[in-house]
């Protein structure tokens, strides 16, 4: 309670208001824009309504690159403060928000929505399925990420900004020391977007085991597929430890229940303890499906089946235990014992091994093969040695002694930008190249891709190799200045330019889709990069219900063996069968609005109404139970059509897009 | 399932009488014996657990069917994280001074 009207609405930054009336604007735009040109049934019926996960993979994409822009704005604004020193752009409070939101944007809101996207399109896809397991449950998921997202992007025009740290520690992040209700924000929305997170695990955990196409056994499945697989199992193990924690977060803020106060009893560290042992698995849920799309993106411009399959299954197999045993690496600091931080130390290390085993088999991979420098190729190519600066350095930070040194300087800071950066957002652009052409029917434009491949390459190494160096030399993360005399100037001024070269990277990429979207050839045929798994044996884009006949497994890479054998014959009238579908359902996106409706209310505490609009929620869920739709049946003669009409024209008159 | 049904349920009844000697064995330990209350508890914690087994590999059937292998790794795997959080916070939380 006790939240003051005028309060509402943050006053009293230019940066803001314009930001406020800015945003105010492009609503009013777009929402003229849809109703001017007669746009709302189309979004309706075919997006905001779907279960295709197909379009659900391309909607989380969307969530993700947009989210990114805000990200890297925030970055952008930090780079900006810290050029000089002493420089007054943004003050200590707004630096406080501006890292705070930076950080939970870019983890949740631009790394998980991205891959989760990239895992939606592709997964059932490559396991010859056609959809995933619970469909309607999938669009629940994105809708409340997309729910999430929206309540924890408003907070910097309503209400204010959570302040804290994207690890919002305890005491900081209590009632105490932040009273305001930014950081309820952080509690709330995170909940919601998490609730989404932890069913889109169960629903790929039971895809994988369940759904997989005749002979595809576990070992035959691509490394994607793998690596999806394991995340879901880490997503599963460790996000409901986020959710208790955000709980009682909530209660202690908004309830006064002392969970994490020492003055009524609790315990502050208790919250480090729980949010890392959620934090560090979330590292690894990230870094695992972006593993798994260079294995395959590797193997497909070398040419060659993945080198050591058995070891990389065994290796992320070995990650999904030790990632669940590291968690204290990350408060070395903070008065543990010695037989603790020993203990951490040597798992931590640990990790490396099966993570050193997976670099190796990509670069024996690429050995003697014929590889094809494609756009794509080269995100994963850059990857490897920038990767092992982000491992090298980690294990480096290994060391719990060494650790007092390093610890919250910008060397960490470097640190994760080297493994995130690299090991994540790389990947997934690689992925984006990549996947397109499936998504979308035409290929991302490849010389505009070589611009954004070498300004965000360059840009990146610019940005964060000065960190390092900082770091070393005693400067702190998030310090929102320093002096003259301290002598970072120079390095922090090189470090800013590179963030403009990173950003003007970003920006050739949202010109390579507006471009391509424009210009690009749309005759490519299904198979543009003479690809090896299933995923390429459908059409381009794919045809909604995915395949017409379920395909049949032998060999690990199943397409590349189609295409050796010439088994992509048109069909016959009588292979094909009517296909069942699951229909479109308005349940998802109503129960992301009530999610939000009612989050909203709560993080402004109030509770009763709260309450009452989570009745929303129970209706949402009696609509459901009562929701006796079969889904409905494609007719034989349209997949007959669909089917020949792709088949026989496929890799005729297309252009050979690689050489 | 299948070749249960003709045959004598020897597995159910065994289990049926496991869970009594738990149940009412945790009952006496917890009411009639004089031992201290922190070896009763883990007696009964123990005790727990093993009911916890036989109710899983004897009523449940997750030693049957194809997923089996599934469920065996699904149970041993949330054991661990179970075991992972519970006894790794409390030894992180009270070994250092850190609480
Ligand atoms: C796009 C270019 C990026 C730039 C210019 C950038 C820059 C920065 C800066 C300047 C900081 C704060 C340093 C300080 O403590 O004062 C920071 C923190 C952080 N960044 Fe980035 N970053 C970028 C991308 C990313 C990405 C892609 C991720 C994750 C996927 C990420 C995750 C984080 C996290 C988790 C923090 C810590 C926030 C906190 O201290 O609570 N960043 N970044
Ligand atoms: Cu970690």
């Amino acid at each position: 309670m006790g939240i003051k009207w005028n309060e509402f609405f943050v006053t009293g930054d230019p940066l803001i208001f314009a930001s406020q009336i800015g945003i105010a604007l492009t609503l009013v735009g777009a929402l003229a824009g849809l109703t001017y040109f007669k746009k709302w049934n189309y979004l309706w019926s075919e997006w905001f309504t779907t279960v295709d996960h197909k379009k659900i993979g391309i909607m989380y994409i969307l969530l993700g690159v947009v989210m990114f822009l805000r990200g890297g704005i925030d970055g952008l604004m930090m780079k900006g403060q810290t050029a000089v020193p002493e420089n007054d752009f943004l003050n200590a409070q707004h630096y406080n928000e501006v890292f705070t939101t930076h950080g939970v944007i870019m983890i949740l809101f631009v790394a998980m929505p991205l891959l989760i996207g990239l895992m939606n399109f592709v997964i059932p896809l490559q396991i010859g399925a056609r959809d995933v397991a619970f469909p309607q449950l999938n669009a629940l998921s994105f809708w409340l990420t997309v729910s999430g997202a929206a309540l924890f992007n408003i907070s910097f025009i309503i209400g204010g900004s959570p302040d804290a740290g994207w690890t919002s520690y305890f005491p900081l992040a209590g009632k105490e020391f932040s009273p305001g209700i930014g950081n309820n924000f952080y509690a709330v929305a995170l909940q919601i977007a998490g609730a989404g997170t932890l069913m889109t695990g169960i629903n790929f955990v039971v895809t994988v085991l369940k759904m997989r196409t005749k002979g595809m056994t576990l070992m035959k499945m691509p490394m994607f597929t793998w690596t999806s697989f394991i995340t879901s199992i880490i997503i599963v193990a460790s996000f409901p430890i986020f959710t208790v924690a955000l709980a009682l977060m909530t209660f202690d803020r908004t309830f006064g229940t002392h969970f994490f106060t020492i003055s009524g009893g609790g315990m502050d560290m208790l919250w480090a303890n729980l949010f890392w042992l959620w934090g560090h698995p979330e590292v690894y849920i990230v870094v695992l499906p972006a593993f798994g799309m260079l294995s395959d993106i590797i193997s497909t411009f070398a040419r060659k089946t993945l080198y050591g399959y058995k070891s990389m299954v065994i290796s992320i197999v070995m990650i999904s235990v030790l990632s669940m045993l590291v968690w204290v690496h990350h408060f070395f600091t903070m008065g543990n014992s010695a037989g603790v931080n020993s203990f951490f130390s040597i798992t931590t290390m640990a990790i490396a091994i099966p993570t050193g085993v997976k670099v190796f088999n990509w670069l024996f991979t690429m050995r003697k093969g014929r590889i094809k420098f494609t756009t794509a190729m080269l995100w994963a190519l850059a990857f490897v040695p920038n990767f092992v600066i982000g491992g090298v350095t980690g294990v480096m930070l290994a060391m719990a002694a060494a650790d007092y040194q390093y610890h919250n300087t910008l060397f960490l800071v470097a640190h994760f930008h080297y493994v995130l950066i690299p090991g994540v957002v790389f990947p997934i652009f690689a992925g984006l190249y990549f996947w397109w052409p499936k998504m979308f029917g035409y290929m991302l434009n490849e010389k505009i891709g070589k611009w954004h491949f070498w300004l965000f390459v360059v840009g990146f190494n610019v940005t964060f190799m000065p960190m390092f160096f900082l770091g070393l030399d005693g400067a702190v993360r998030r310090a929102y200045t320093y002096s003259a005399e301290t002598g970072f100037g120079p390095l922090m001024m090189i470090s800013a330019v590179g963030s403009v070269i990173l950003a003007a990277g970003f920006a050739a990429l949202v010109y390579n889709i507006y471009w391509s979207a424009r210009h690009a050839d749309r005759n490519i045929g299904n198979d543009p990069w003479d690809a090896r798994t299933l995923e390429w044996a459908t059409a381009t884009p794919v045809q909604h219900y995915n395949f017409a006949s379920l395909p049949e497994v032998t060999k690990l890479d199943a397409f590349w063996h189609m295409k050796k054998n010439n088994e992509l014959q048109p069909l016959t009238e009588d292979e094909v069968e009517e296909v069942h579908l699951p229909s479109n359902t308005w349940i998802p996106i109503y129960m992301g609005v009530v999610f939000g409706i009612s989050g909203f209310l709560l993080v402004f505490e109030w509770t009763i109404a709260a309450g009452v609009a989570a009745l929303g929620i129970l209706a949402g869920l009696a609509f459901r139970s009562f929701d006796y739709d079969e889904g409905f049946h494609v007719h034989k003669d349209e997949v007959f059509e669909t089917e020949s009409k792709w088949r026989k024209g496929a890799n005729k008159g297309v252009k050979n897009h690689v050489s | 399932m299948d070749k249960h049904s003709n045959s004598f349920p020897i597995s159910h009844v065994i289990g049926f009488f496991m869970s009594l000697v738990l149940t009412f064995g945790a009952a006496w330990i917890a009411l009639q014996s004089s031992l201290s209350m922190k070896a009763v508890m883990w007696i009964i914690g123990t005790l727990a657990v093993v009911q916890a087994g036989i109710q899983l590999y004897m009523f449940m059937h997750i030693n049957e069917g194809d997923d089996k292998v599934t469920n065996n790794i699904n149970i041993i795997y949330s054991a661990f994280i179970a075991v992972v959080i519970v006894a790794g916070s409390i030894w992180v939380m009270t070994s250092g001074h850190s609480h």
